[in-house]
């Protein structure tokens, strides 16, 4: 007996908690690289440079715009978690996510605005 | 128009089995368990389903309708049938045992876990205790204490799902009356067995119990009270 | 030890809140126009502020990472708590280990 299409799942609260989780891991997965890529400068700037000019390509930077996103989906969505925690409930919560997915979009969006 | 017949598929079978159809007359003002009870007494008497009170007050006949678990009685077929369509089956995060029925052994039991039982600090002997109801504790107490567990939340709970140990949405909240209980005197002992594997920190908040619940409770909410409670016990020394 | 890790993930979150909010506004400044290692290097080579704020951050990202991803591990997949738990701790390790090397590969003269 599988859970067939459970139609809760579609409320955009638990899309957020999904979201949350699913970003934090992807930035997780991430942040070894990131550490890698500026443990390159401990020997001066030449291996660093090197590799900041192969992040100059348009795939790379939309895969920036995407880290972007996660940073900020993941931080909006943690905040939501410890409000939720510790503050008194609030109803009105949904069009609080969806705001929150918004602005991370909006931030990600101007960062590609300004890469390219 | 209306037509006048539904077309509804039912679970058949324990773990292993599969839905079948049936079609049922369709009448103005009719309930999921309606339908359920037409199947049942004129076209398969072999089908097992549990009902009780058919009013919504004794949390008996919750069922997965269309991918959702509802209380059948409570819910009308004209608002969820919109295709014409039913599809029902047992609720979901618990053994069944023929056809809708579940076995709710391990939800009751999760709730003993939780310490969701009143620990009294007086005897009959005492004087009644003067409880004020408007003072925050018995706020927060009143406003979780309806619930009749009937598993709507903890068959919708995707915690309870990937974790086996993981207590449930209506024994943490019955857990958050108790602790919210003057009369009660168990507080320490109960914090402590929400504050273990499968305890309330293992709630993501995903809120599906609150979206949910029949009775418009909040689990979440009263999860997030449990562990404000039970991070200021460990700080405080009081649970380990 | 649940109440322990929850607290250590919720104040590391709300350490790190600010501290994201900074990064971000440190990828915007860095990138406003092409990105040396001249640029960077300039500016964090022999700065305290530079060490201590990426140095509590890698501390804190750490700790948080690592208890997000036992979570993870337990409910997901088919370790068990205590093998999840070992996993998250050398994930954890590793993290906290790069990170220190990368603030050092920038912060050292």
């Amino acid at each position: 007996m599988s859970a067939r299409h459970i139609k809760h799942r579609s409320s955009g609260l638990w899309l957020a908690a999904m979201i949350h989780r699913l970003s934090g891991l992807a930035l997780a997965i991430f942040l070894p690289f990131h550490f890698l890529v500026l443990g390159l400068a401990i020997h001066g700037g030449a291996g660093l440079d090197g590799f900041l000019r192969w992040t100059d390509q348009p795939l790379v930077k939309l895969a920036e715009g995407g880290l972007v996103f996660l940073l900020s989906v993941h931080l909006l969505g943690g905040l939501r978690v410890l409000v939720i925690e510790n503050f008194p409930w609030h109803d009105g919560q949904k069009q609080l996510a969806t705001v929150a997915a918004a602005i991370s979009v909006v931030v990600a969006v101007i960062f590609l605005a300004r890469v390219f | 128009m209306e037509s006048s017949e539904l077309s509804v598929s039912l679970w058949r079978g324990a773990r292993e089995g599969r839905y079948e159809t049936y079609r049922v007359p369709r009448h103005e003002s009719q309930t999921v368990l309606d339908v359920v009870t037409f199947v049942q007494r004129h076209i398969d008497p072999t089908l097992s389903y549990r009902f009780a009170c058919r009013v919504g007050v004794c949390g008996s006949c919750a069922m997965t309708i269309n991918g959702r678990p509802r209380w059948t009685c409570r819910t009308h077929v004209a608002k969820v049938a919109g295709s014409g369509h039913l599809e029902i089956g047992p609720l979901e995060n618990m053994p069944v045992i023929k056809d809708l029925a579940t076995d709710m052994a391990e939800f009751f039991e999760k709730w003993q876990r939780a310490k969701g039982v009143f620990s009294p600090s007086q005897t009959r002997q005492d004087p009644i205790a003067q409880i004020r109801p408007d003072s925050p504790a018995r706020i927060a107490a009143d406003a979780a204490i309806e619930c009749i567990n009937c598993g709507v939340c903890y068959a919708g709970c995707d915690t309870v799902r990937w974790n086996a140990d993981y207590l449930g949405p209506a024994a943490l909240t019955r857990a958050w009356t108790l602790l919210n209980d003057e009369r009660d005197d168990g507080d320490v002992a109960r914090l402590q067995a929400i504050s273990e594997s499968g305890g309330c920190h293992s709630c993501h908040s995903h809120q599906s119990c609150q979206e949910l619940c029949p009775q418009a409770l909040n689990p979440t909410g009263a999860i997030a009270g449990l562990k404000r409670r039970s991070a200021a016990a460990y700080l405080k020394g009081e649970i380990s | 030890m649940n109440v322990r890790l929850y607290i250590w993930q919720r104040a590391t979150a709300t350490l790190m809140a600010p501290l994201v909010l900074g990064h971000i506004a440190v990828i915007f400044y860095a990138t406003r126009q092409g990105l040396t290692a001249a640029d960077i290097l300039a500016r964090t080579q022999g700065s305290v502020l530079w060490a201590s704020y990426y140095g509590i951050f890698v501390a804190a990202v750490s700790i948080h990472a690592a208890i997000g991803v036992r979570n993870i591990l337990s409910e997901w997949s088919p370790l068990p708590d205590h093998g999840a738990g070992l996993f998250a701790l050398l994930f954890g390790a590793a993290l906290a280990l790069l990170g220190f090397y990368a603030v050092a590969a920038v912060v050292l003269v």
